[in-house]
């Protein structure tokens, strides 16, 4: 269990003010209500959820009992200057202690303006640009090389024309992966193209070719305090997995090889805050990153679940209090998401779409 | 061949590998397998107890007790 060190409050809760992104709830569900689930369940703290949404149908806008309170934000394609302009409006009205921003497209932006949200009391809990910029999919075989992890083989093309190399390199079946979400298995040069022009219309420009890896697929939740220790590792089987790759339900386990496996990840990069592995264990036994995710998972709130609540840690440490590693969960925590209609009225979508507040 | 020792069994024949997040479902004579495997008995110990608690035939009973072991192998769930 994790040790307090330095208690926040020695008598009633503290309450706090925590942004949340990435309410869409969806069939490819960004982490956000999982994450606000998390922390809410936490006893040592009275918490108000602001959502911070980009579209007006993310479905956490509409979740009253998860979100007090929802503002619209800038895309990240608008540059820095416009969400921060944006997020100081919100803050003069919430008075926010700490944003958890949970988008991979939205994380260099604030990043950036770490610095700046907090000179003006903001509290974040994030990797450096550098610790973000070199897991990135299209550097993770360097990324591999250098902290000595097993990666799978791939080639980062700009041309479809590349293709033909990167087949007679890595043979089939392939990976063709879009730099930011995206990926289809190939097995033919035809099959290969088709996911090349796909992927390119959707994430733009390289595209990951990657060796394909047999085996079975774990991910790892992982929270780093930014000094090199993991102060929580839960490993995750896929039970079942959409269409889209995305585990549907999955079972926590019990193998010191990912967990040992969580800790060189983390001792080498100085990880700050959540991330995820994901992880092929093939019939060999060896584990090969297929990706490195700069944020929680979706699955996040099993973490939680099994006993190690890594959203509401990464709450505390973002506050300033010591924590150390957890040691224990629980091994056979199931989850299995479900698919909800949540009735809403017009006037609420009309609000959030006319104001971008609800 | 031992039953791991993390395998975890329960009396209606559910088996669970935490270390894969596998699991498994057997009937009363191959939860009665795993019990004598728990218990580190010999193969030729469970075939004699297995035969003697059904009065089955040991030649016929030895060949499904080779495909048993043979998917629990599969299975991951055995110390070879």
């Amino acid at each position: 269990m994790a040790v307090q060190t330095n208690d926040m409050t020695n008598s009633a809760k503290r309450k706090i003010v925590v942004a949340v992104t990435a309410l869409n709830a969806i069939d490819s569900p960004g982490p956000g209500v999982a994450v606000i689930r998390a922390i809410r369940e936490c006893a040592d703290f009275d918490v108000r959820i602001i959502g911070l949404s980009y579209e007006s149908l993310e479905p956490g806008i509409y979740m009253h009992d998860i979100v007090d309170k929802t503002y619209q934000i800038p895309y990240p394609s608008s540059g820095t200057d416009s969400l921060m302009g944006r997020l100081l409006h919100i803050h003069e009205k919430e008075h926010i202690d700490l944003i958890i921003p949970n988008f991979d497209a939205e994380l260099f932006s604030f990043i950036k303006l770490r610095d700046k949200l907090k000179k003006i009391g903001i509290h974040t809990f994030l990797p450096d640009l550098a610790q973000f910029e070199a897991r990135d999919k299209i550097k993770l075989s360097e990324f591999g090389q250098k902290h000595g992890l097993l990666v799978p083989a791939d080639n980062i093309i700009l041309q479809v024309k590349e293709l033909e190399n990167a087949v007679d390199e890595l043979g089939f079946p392939l990976v063709i992966k879009g730099k930011f979400y995206d990926a289809v298995v190939v097995n033919t040069l035809e099959q290969a193209k088709k996911a090349f022009y796909q992927i390119q219309a959707k994430w733009g420009l390289p595209i990951i070719v990657q060796e394909f890896i047999k085996g079975t697929e774990i991910n790892i939740a992982i929270l780093g305090d930014g000094k090199g220790n993991a102060i929580s590792i839960i490993p995750m089987r896929k039970l079942y997995i959409t269409d889209k790759g995305k585990a549907w339900a999955g079972i926590t386990i019990e193998d010191n090889n990912f967990i040992e496996l969580a800790q060189q990840f983390i001792t080498t990069t100085k990880w700050r805050g959540g991330c995820e592995l994901e992880v092929m264990l093939t019939a060999d036994g060896k584990s090969y990153i297929l990706e490195v995710n700069p944020r929680f998972p979706a699955w996040i709130y099993l973490s939680a679940a099994a006993g190690q609540n890594q959203p509401a840690t990464l709450v505390k440490m973002a506050l300033g209090q010591h924590i150390e590693p957890f040691t224990d969960y629980e091994v056979g925590k199931i989850f299995v998401r479900y698919a909800w209609d949540l009735i809403t009225d017009v006037a609420e979508f009309q609000k959030i779409s006319g104001t971008g507040e609800l | 061949m031992k039953l791991k020792k993390n395998i975890a069994t329960s009396l209606e024949g559910f088996i669970f590998n935490p270390s894969t997040g596998d699991s498994f479902s057997t009937n009363p004579t191959g939860m009665d397998i795993l019990v004598l495997l728990k218990e580190e008995k010999t193969h030729p110990e469970i075939i004699e107890a297995i035969c003697s608690k059904y009065e089955i035939d040991q030649i016929l009973f030895e060949r499904d007790f080779d495909d048993f072991i043979s998917q629990l192998k599969d299975y991951r769930i055995l110390d070879l």
